[in-house]
């Protein structure tokens, strides 16, 4: 297995007989596994940009190739590694599997992690390779698929949980896009304030010179999220931080807190762009809780210090197992402030996704009268359905 | 290499410091004529990368500010609703036909031209700025996509207005949310980050010659050492170059000699009031003992 000759890749005539653009259509096709947006345009592309400056200067490949291939801070901190792991002569093998952050398709334990790709196709026989493309991307599809149906609490690998939070995160700023469209089929472009409009026409004789318009209306809703991170939840919290990470990043009006003996907004903490620091911020919150939840006081310490949130644009989304320390009383009573002052009160229960969970955690029993929507969380799809409720 | 160099030297003639990485992708992007969008932090000097290059090629800037709810009347073109008004009451009184009277107010001289028109029908390819795209909603990206890609702009009332000259199309994003997929691949990408302190270095003796080699040094240190901290807003190059200003006026040439002049002069680097509390002053006692 020779570095110089890679088999080249059915894919156009520029392909064929060319090993530089063999290897440069394998590199894109590693990327591609490893979650960066390159389809055949961007092999084409780079295929032009490589003949146009070379392989000769590694130095100009790489930022030609960088500048082309990647589309955001995350692909671009990755794609130097990436690079070196591939075009780097020396201990290739070594590097390329200490690449971080497989790609959805290495968790399907079929076939070899994205990563190392470029160099198993070229150790790999002749016979094999012909549908190793298509084959690869189909897998994709349905090993995310898989993701989106697996109950949190039973991805159990780095690898594959990363991918899920960066799903859940993903779904958050899709919910937006979603809800923006919808707003805007409903608006139909900027009218004209007619009465003002006349009004103001009264001083150049009646000619409506100046226009008045109508003030769009917010429809959008403002989302609060109050999230149990206490420890009979902890195999959850994590996947619905990256999801509040992305409701933070994609609404504008969007609150997050977390909570198990205390109340404390994350929003800010969810808002830094580099998760790794978010999950040590994130730590640093919770420093010296102690055991135990009290959904009750923490709701009442988020009515006394944050009730000025709720209102009848407000979107409560509350999210816990229900597993509550306190009084159950206590927490019926702070539940129904919040619902007579929000618009909709939605609570999601990750245990409700199990076979044969009844509420009937005293505390689940207090709250089940004051809520407007008790729904599943605890998959990535059960938290897709949460779409429609949202703009309820 | 030397078309690179050769850029990065008209890059730094047009008064930008330019690291190779970034004249490169410069240098792809005026060979291949693709959209060009520049990722990062505010007030790490993105808008000034599309300034620079205006000057470096001797060419118009055109600037589109983005903004939520920015619409096609703002961004391509709009009528000029008050002149037509007056024109059709001057015209009432003469004997033109419906028809005459409605070709008259409807040609380019009741036209406004907003930035995105104004690019295409340039004699000589101007750089098109398009300023914080991720602050403008979905659909005017999709709207510009449509534009970058046919370089054309249909006006009911006038026709398809072809575009005279290719603009360069700069875009900058704070990355305040996600662009769409089809916009992402359309452009080249860079991620512009903090300057290096030399890079730093360099910017504030080019734009400001008369601060000293010393002041600068440890202006630009402690700087980058509040960088560090855990801020909401992290002092960008226009934060930098405004403390120099506001020290040289208070003619301060050695920031260990006055640390409470530092303290005091903290507005102009830090826009909160979380950012004012986090930096208290002894942060700022320790900041200053380490300078050189």
């Amino acid at each position: 297995m020779s570095d110089a000759q890679p088999r080249p890749r059915d894919r156009g005539a520029e392909a064929a007989g060319n090993p530089l653009a063999g290897r440069i259509l394998d590199f894109v096709d590693g990327l591609r596994r490893d979650g960066f947006r390159a389809g055949v345009a961007e092999e084409l592309d780079a295929l032009e940009v490589a003949a146009r400056v070379g392989i000769v200067d590694r130095r100009r490949l790489r930022w030609a190739l960088r500048s082309l291939l990647c589309s955001d801070v995350d692909e671009w901190r990755r794609f130097d590694r990436l690079f070196d792991a591939y075009w780097q002569p020396a201990n290739r093998r070594a590097r390329v599997q200490a690449v971080p952050g497989v790609p959805l398709q290495g968790a399907a334990g079929q076939g070899p992690a994205g990563g190392t790709r470029p160099l198993e196709q070229e150790g790999a026989g002749e016979g094999d390779d012909s549908g190793a493309g298509s084959g690869g991307v189909q897998g994709g599809a349905s090993e995310r698929e898989l993701l989106e149906k697996t109950d949190f609490r039973l991805l159990l690998d780095e690898a594959q949980m990363r991918a899920c939070e960066r799903l859940a995160e993903h779904l958050a700023r899709r919910m937006r896009r979603h809800l923006l469209r919808r707003e805007r089929i409903a608006r139909l472009g900027r009218r004209v304030h007619m009465r003002r409009t006349i009004h103001r026409s009264l001083q150049h004789g009646g000619v409506p010179l100046e226009l008045a318009w109508r003030r769009r209306r917010e429809r959008l809703p403002r989302l609060v999220l109050l999230l149990d991170v206490s420890r009979s939840m902890s195999l959850y919290s994590m996947f619905f931080l990256r999801f509040a990470r992305g409701i933070v990043a994609a609404f504008d009006d969007a609150h997050a807190f977390a909570f198990h003996t205390r109340l404390v907004p994350v929003s800010e903490a969810l808002r830094d762009r580099d998760p790794e620091r978010m999950r040590d911020k994130l730590a640093v919150l919770s420093l010296g809780w102690s055991g135990g939840t009290r959904i009750g006081e923490s709701l009442a310490r988020f009515n006394s210090g944050h009730g000025r949130l709720l209102g009848s644009r407000t979107v409560v989304v509350l999210v816990s197992d229900g597993y509550d320390t306190g009084a159950p009383e206590l927490l019926g009573r702070e539940l129904a402030k919040i619902h007579d002052r929000a618009r909709r009160l939605i609570w999601l229960n990750p245990l409700l996704g199990r076979e044969g969970y009844e509420p009937v955690a005293q505390g689940m029993q207090a709250a089940l009268a004051h809520i407007d929507l008790f729904a599943t969380a605890h998959n990535l799809e059960s938290l897709a359905a949460l779409e429609p409720e949202l703009v309820r | 290499m030397d078309d690179i160099g050769q850029l990065q030297k008209r890059l730094e003639d047009a008064g930008y410091v330019a690291e190779p990485d970034l004249a490169a992708t410069l240098l792809l992007f005026t060979q291949l004529r693709r959209p060009l969008l520049l990722e990062g932090e505010a007030g790490v000097g993105k808008t000034e990368i599309a300034k620079a290059l205006a000057r470096a090629f001797d060419t118009r800037l055109i600037r589109l500010q983005c903004y939520e709810g920015l619409d096609a009347s703002a961004a391509v073109y709009e009528w000029n609703y008050q002149r037509q008004l007056l024109a059709i009451k001057i015209q009432e009184s003469e004997a033109h036909s419906a028809e005459e009277k409605e070709e008259h107010i409807f040609s380019e001289p009741f036209l406004l031209r907003r930035p995105l028109l104004e690019a295409i029908t340039q004699p000589d390819p101007p750089v098109l700025l398009v300023d914080e795209i991720d602050r403008a909603d979905e659909e005017f990206e999709a709207y510009l996509l449509e534009v970058l890609s046919d370089f054309q702009i249909s006006i009911p009332e006038l026709g398809t207005v072809e575009a005279s000259s290719v603009p360069y199309v700069v875009l900058t994003s704070n990355a305040t949310r996600e662009l769409s997929d089809a916009l992402l691949r359309r452009c080249l990408y860079y991620y512009v980050d903090y300057p290096s302190v030399e890079k730093e270095l360099r910017i504030v003796s080019a734009r400001l010659p008369e601060v000293g080699q010393r002041l600068a040094g440890q202006v630009v240190a402690f700087v980058h050492a509040l960088r560090e901290l855990d801020l909401r807003k992290k002092p960008g190059i226009a934060e930098t170059l405004d403390w120099v200003a506001a020290l040289l006026r208070v003619k301060v040439s050695d920031l260990t000699e006055r640390p409470e002049w530092v303290a005091q002069s903290l507005v102009c680097l830090l826009k909160t009031r979380e950012d004012r509390a986090a930096v208290t002053d002894e942060v700022v006692e320790r900041l200053v003992a380490r300078l050189p």
